[in-house]
């Protein structure tokens, strides 16, 4: 089962977890990411934005090569679009698996190409208004390692 | 009409989300739409457009070469700057 969502407005982590661990009782192990809007460096607020014919699509295609690749039993990808605060959930992954190194392996990869290669757009609010954020070397790199 | 989408930092430059434009006959190529953003919009969009990192779809499907444009009545065309990542 793969559960792709593009969320507008706030969202439970461990809900999600807790249904999507359910629905997969045959799995061997579930691995989860869940990534927050990090507080500090004076951000007031993140908001992305996307372009619905292309997102959801692009999320779907990151997936379904994890899903090939890693063998899973099922993945689930939430993403939030529009206006969040700091401390506020951003994105959950999940992969249930076999085997524990599938769905681990299957979530780092998903968030690796999300970081870089995913349909989103995003701007931080600071004291002294919005900036736009670019891709960090770091976000490149990393997807390099999947090559 | 031909809608034209601005995407990211490209719709602060655009000053809007979107802007409609009137069709022609023999379709809306990359120049002419690099004209269309620079006598509508401002040179500041078209030379943001112009640069290279900026990509192209029409209809949700992503253009492998900006020159190969050919926008016809009732396309939507996405101007799409570099993604910052999910």
């Amino acid at each position: 089962m793969l559960d792709i969502r593009l969320i507008e407005g706030i969202f439970s982590p461990a809900g999600a977890l807790h249904a999507f661990t359910a629905a997969h009782g045959e799995a061997g192990g579930v691995a989860s990411f869940c990534g927050q809007v990090r507080p500090g460096g004076g951000v007031e607020a993140l908001e992305l934005t996307h372009y619905a014919p292309l997102t959801l699509a692009g999320m779907e295609d990151i997936v379904q090569k994890a899903q090939a690749r890693f063998v899973l039993d099922g993945a689930l990808a939430w993403h939030r679009v529009g206006t969040m605060m700091p401390g506020e959930p951003i994105v959950l992954l999940a992969a249930a698996a076999t085997h524990r190194r599938n769905a681990i392996d299957a979530v780092d990869f998903v968030m690796d190409h999300l970081k870089s290669a995913a349909w989103f757009w995003k701007r931080e609010k600071r004291s002294d208004g919005w900036h736009w954020i670019s891709p960090r070397e770091a976000d490149h790199e990393d997807i390099a390692r999947w090559r | 009409m031909i809608k034209v989408v601005y995407l990211g930092k490209l719709a602060d430059i655009a000053r809007e989300a979107q802007s409609d434009f009137a069709s022609t006959s023999d379709g809306l190529g990359w120049a002419g739409l690099l004209d269309l953003l620079e006598s509508h919009g401002s040179t500041e969009l078209a030379d943001a457009v112009r640069a290279d990192t900026v990509k192209l779809a029409v209809n949700g499907q992503l253009l492998a070469d900006r020159a190969l444009l050919d926008a016809r009545d009732g396309d939507e065309i996405a101007l799409l700057p570099p993604v910052s990542g999910g």
